[in-house]
């Protein structure tokens, strides 16, 4: 996994409640058995007509907004369980998700992938979306290490939760993994002791 | 203080906890199917680790298999990749596979309980959100990224945060007509899609007790639907008859020792949940979706909301958009060009009877595509030994070979765009039955009489 500590970017927005992984990456997509290669069908239904022409209207194909940091409605990434979702945004260039709510499932793999989901209170959220509606070019600093975000042209700074040992594992490059691995004399310890049938 | 029925079985699979507040998980058994297991025997591979307890590990095929034709090779190249992959997979790391030809197989989540695979007290997971299906059980039972499903191969455990915990009470009787994949298109209306989540859910009450084995998996089934990580039901003897006799259940003396732990699995009477919900089975009625997720459900004889918050006014215009409704009008009496009855909601032999019962003697409307997907080989061919499989034909509808089917488009079986499709799945998402597909969930009975009547139509005036 890639390290993260603090990024600076410029921000998509996508105002829509409820985006189940089905939008971010549909099933007929997920029939590769590698990671890479997702980030093509980002939002496949979203970005691409049925004739496989992009989609004028839609906020990843616009001129207008960009950057590597997405943000998003409220319960962002709900729905199947499906860590393509993570693979694909990863792999379109986006390290942070910001909204006001993210499904259990989705945050867990999104920081299992390096790709950072941020969040917020709804309030935030609505001066967000605002805020790079009129000025698209301003560059946001997710500053991981002070659990921060800054807004250019924003007095305050607005504080983030992060689980401190996915902190961690973040800013180092870790993952579960090899904690678990090494975990094995306890686990080993935890089977002998089990009683019941099974 | 006494303990909830998740922490009684959540404290007996703490292997140790870490400072800081994450605690090493021990998982009993690891349901594994070809999507979401292939990256993870790769992360076994680059990283040189073993598998570490392969008899804990129980494989199907399930997502991408065709319902037809099923002793033929997979016709799609991607599907057949994937699932052969799993087939290499499992005869590399010596894992049972209950792949396509196996009497065994089916979908994940219908074939552990049938088996007796899944029993009160485990811990269980699956690369796959509906995996809170087993929690019936009363087991833990959640769904996982394919990273977890890495970290499971290589430890048998997880590194997790316990979450908070939920209780959900439906008291009272169901009146006729209404089964379970009302009750909790009920609560999940009430609740709405986020309304669950970072909680487990324990489900209980009289309405609850009374339900089936297969309505009560219909229940946790869909508690990932409205945030939860899993939902689960307290074991009792209608659990205990189910799981006796079945192939993978403990037998003889073991099953009396089994008996006698199971029998210690409920929430204590003072036991506490961070937020608990109550609602009347009486309130309940037939229920139907008309947007893109699964909180937007109404009862079958109301009317879509006119109005709702200004935060999900988008998402609400963008979902009746795609649906091609309005705001305030009914569902009655629209035509329905597609009837699926299966996935790992209601795919089940009780679902397949219900249908058949309702169907027998009548014939589904001539531009309705009906067709009923078992969710195993083994309902398959309990469906023939009862006879269904000829009322089914009789009424026109198709009899499918087990498979997730039409419930997410990732095998042949889609509805195409701008098509209506009342089904019994679990998920009404754009797209999710095919690119532009319109999906109504609803219950096995809404189902079946939307098929026979062409269009939506209130059930009640058709049970006693």
């Amino acid at each position: 996994m890639e390290k993260f500590e603090i990024l600076q970017s410029t921000a998509v927005p996508l105002p829509i409640e409820n985006i189940d992984t089905d939008q971010i990456i549909p099933a007929r997509f997920l029939k590769a058995t590698s990671r890479s290669g997702f980030g093509e069908n980002l939002f496949r239904d979203w970005r691409y007509d049925s004739n496989g022409n992009l989609k004028a209207e839609f906020v990843l194909n616009s001129a207008r907004y960009k950057g590597q940091v997405l943000v998003a409605g409220k319960n962002f990434g709900c729905g199947s369980s499906r860590e393509h979702a993570a693979w694909a945004l990863y792999d379109a260039g986006f390290r942070v998700v910001i909204s006001s709510y993210f499904a259990d499932i989705f945050r867990g793999n999104a920081l299992n992938n390096g790709l950072l989901p941020v969040q917020v209170s709804d309030q935030v959220l609505e001066r967000l979306f605002k805020q790079i509606e009129k000025d698209p070019d301003a560059a946001f600093t997710i500053d991981l290490p002070a659990q921060q975000l800054r807004v250019p042209m924003w007095e305050e700074t607005i504080p983030f939760d992060i689980d401190p040992y996915k902190k961690e594992c973040l800013i180092n490059g870790y993952d579960d993994i090899d904690f678990l691995v090494n975990q094995k004399e306890a686990i080993e310890a935890y089977e002998r002791r089990r009683t019941w049938v099974y | 203080m006494g303990k909830t029925l998740f922490d009684k079985i959540w404290d007996a699979h703490v292997v140790r906890s870490i400072p800081g507040g994450q605690d090493v998980f021990y998982i009993d058994k690891h349901l594994i199917h070809e999507v979401t297991s292939p990256q993870a025997f790769e992360e076994l591979e680059t990283r040189g680790l073993p598998l570490y307890r392969k008899d804990q590990i129980v494989a199907t095929a399930d997502h991408n298999v065709p319902t037809k034709n099923q002793h033929l090779p997979i016709a799609e190249p991607l599907s057949r990749s994937q699932v052969d992959r799993l087939s290499e997979n499992c005869a590399k790391y010596d894992i049972p596979l209950y792949g396509l030809g196996h009497p065994y197989q089916g979908i994940v989540h219908v074939i552990g309980p049938e088996l007796g695979i899944t029993q009160p007290g485990m811990t269980m997971v699956c690369g796959d959100s509906h995996t809170s299906t087993h929690g019936a059980f009363g087991a833990i039972a959640f769904g996982i990224g394919t990273s977890q499903v890495a970290q499971v191969m290589a430890s048998q455990c997880l590194l997790l945060s316990r979450p908070k915990r939920m209780r959900i009470t439906v008291d009272g009787e169901l009146r006729p007509g209404v089964t379970a994949k009302d009750l909790i298109l009920y609560v999940i209306a009430a609740l709405g899609t986020g309304g669950a989540t970072g909680y487990f859910v324990e489900y209980a009450g009289s309405a609850v007790r009374s339900l089936s084995m297969e309505g009560r998996m219909t229940v946790c089934n869909m508690s990932i639907e409205m945030g939860a990580r899993g939902g689960m039901i307290a074991p009792d003897e209608t659990t205990f008859a189910y799981l006796k006799g079945r192939p993978f259940a403990p037998q003889g003396e073991q099953w009396e020792k089994a008996l006698a732990y199971w029998s210690t699995l409920y929430s204590d009477e003072d036991a506490k949940f961070e937020v608990e919900y109550r609602f009347k089975a009486a309130s309940i009625t037939p229920m139907i979706t008309y947007g893109t997720n699964p909180g937007m459900g109404i009862a079958l004889n109301a009317a879509i909301p006119s109005s709702v918050g200004a935060s999900e006014v988008a998402s609400f215009e963008k979902s009746l958009h795609y649906m091609g409704f309005q705001p305030g009008e009914s569902l009655l009496g629209k035509p329905v060009d597609y009837v699926f009855i299966g996935s790992c909601t209601n795919s089940r032999i009780e679902d397949l009877r219900l249908v058949a019962k309702y169907v027998e003697g009548k014939k589904k409307a001539s531009h309705v595509e009906a067709i009923i997907v078992p969710g195993s080989k083994q309902v398959e061919e309990q469906a023939k030994a009862e006879g269904l499989d000829k009322i089914l034909a009789a009424a026109g509808f198709e009899l499918r070979e087990p498979g997730c089917s039409a419930c997410l488009a990732m095998n042949e079986d889609k509805v195409p765009a701008g098509a209506y499709c009342v089904s019994t799945s679990n998920r009404n998402f754009e797209g999710r039955q095919g690119p532009g597909s319109r999906t109504l969930l609803a219950s096995p009975l809404v189902a079946a009489a939307s098929a026979v009547e062409g269009k939506i139509v209130d059930v009640t005036q058709f049970v006693s």
